[in-house]
């Protein structure tokens, strides 16, 4: 049996955010560090779905909320928090995702000249992937973050395809 | 207790790793006078006993060395024709070996693509809605368990049909593939996997479970 080992979340903390320092560095421009950090999530997400899936054996989603519950129960076994689903919409293609404390910000405050960075934009990315992985395809953007004096942090996750295998 | 491969299919259809695992190796070695009573066809730049089964030479074995010297194709190393050579009685009295055929690389891509339409065809047939396509195909000598992940990756194992907890073994097949070649940064999405600790990993759950049995892994 694999043993699963649990790593102190300030040690990737820490990671991602030399991570993201060192692509401001690379990229002058901070659209670009945004676009970069998503597809590195999405390279990330590919992949991390087969553990996803392996580990839980979860079964094919016929419901938006059935995803909504996945991507909840992911975010428990990868980052060790649960964040609340909220915001449907009326019709039931697009909710939110709302982070309360996030690990990946935890020491981090947002100089004045980076206002436009989307610093935890590998999350949407891991999304993306993973759920097209699984032939559905969503949007994913932030529309609330923390870094940026809001209360929550809110991930907003829209539904646009689903290919019928 | 015998397993005898594994095999993991991309979503693309091509065979993107194979292990063979545990099959037994049948080699038989005689000594012929003339005129040679087994009667051998050229097919598949091989030399296969077409007729006359006896003392564990089997019809379809295929024949590896003549007086202990290997042949590729029909030839000798010499480049003398072997089936020529078997005509003539001076050659004689000559030791033949034979062995059961292996499959090559080839062959085994070759089949693994043959398997992926007709998962798809059993899933189309099937009179019920969202069908899984072939999970178990069984004949009288192997059972091949085949599991799709929601991904498209199909992993199938091929066992003695006596052996229990395949569809379990699958599964933790399933969980190498996701930590040994998925987290292996070096490793490119639907191409062969040629991971080293993916494969000693398989290794020992495969020699764990042939010798203790699905509940120890």
């Amino acid at each position: 049996k694999m043993v699963v080992l649990r790593i102190n979340s300030e040690l990737f903390t820490l990671t991602y955010g030399s991570l993201v320092a060192q692509l401001l560095q690379d990229y002058e421009n901070v659209e670009d560090v945004n676009k970069q950090l998503e597809r590195m999530g999405y390279n990330i997400g590919i992949r991390l779905i087969e553990d996803f899936l392996a580990r839980t054996g979860s079964g094919r989603c016929y419901d938006f909320r059935d995803t909504a519950e996945k991507i909840q129960s992911g975010f428990k076994i990868f980052l060790g928090i649960t964040p609340s689903i909220t915001n449907w919409s009326p019709g039931g293609d697009e909710f939110s995702l709302c982070f309360e404390t996030n690990p990946l910000t935890e020491f981090v405050e947002l100089p004045d000249n980076y206002s436009n960075l989307k610093y935890c934009n590998i999350l949407p990315g891991v999304l993306r992937g993973a759920c097209e992985m699984v032939q559905m395809e969503i949007a994913c953007w932030f529309v609330q973050d923390q870094l940026k004096n809001d209360n929550v942090t809110e991930l907003r996750v829209k539904y646009s395809l689903y290919r019928c295998l | 207790m015998v397993i005898y491969g594994v095999y993991i299919v991309s979503k693309s259809g091509g065979l993107i790793f194979n292990h063979d695992h545990n099959v037994p190796k049948i080699e038989v070695e005689k000594s012929f006078n003339f005129p040679l009573n087994i009667k051998l066809n050229y097919e598949n730049k091989k030399v296969v006993v077409a007729f006359g089964q006896k003392d564990g030479i089997h019809v379809g074995h295929i024949l590896t060395a003549v007086n202990g010297n290997a042949i590729t194709g029909r030839e000798l190393e010499d480049g003398r024709d072997i089936l020529e050579m078997l005509e003539q009685p001076e050659n004689f009295p000559i030791t033949l070996k034979f062995s059961r055929a292996k499959m090559t690389t080839n062959e085994k891509i070759f089949l693994a693509s043959m398997f992926y339409p007709l998962f798809a065809i059993a899933s189309q047939l099937s009179p019920e809605p969202r069908c899984s396509g072939i999970e178990i195909l069984e004949a009288d000598t192997f059972r091949l368990y085949c599991f799709q992940t929601l991904t498209g990756i199909k992993f199938m194992i091929v066992a003695e049909p006596s052996q229990p907890g395949m569809e379990i073994l699958l599964k933790r097949v399933y969980d190498l593939y996701a930590d040994y070649a998925l987290k292996n940064p070096f490793y490119a999405l639907e191409m062969p996997i040629r991971c080293e600790l993916f494969e000693t990993n398989l290794q020992t759950l495969l020699e764990t479970v042939e010798k203790s049995g699905i509940s120890n892994v």
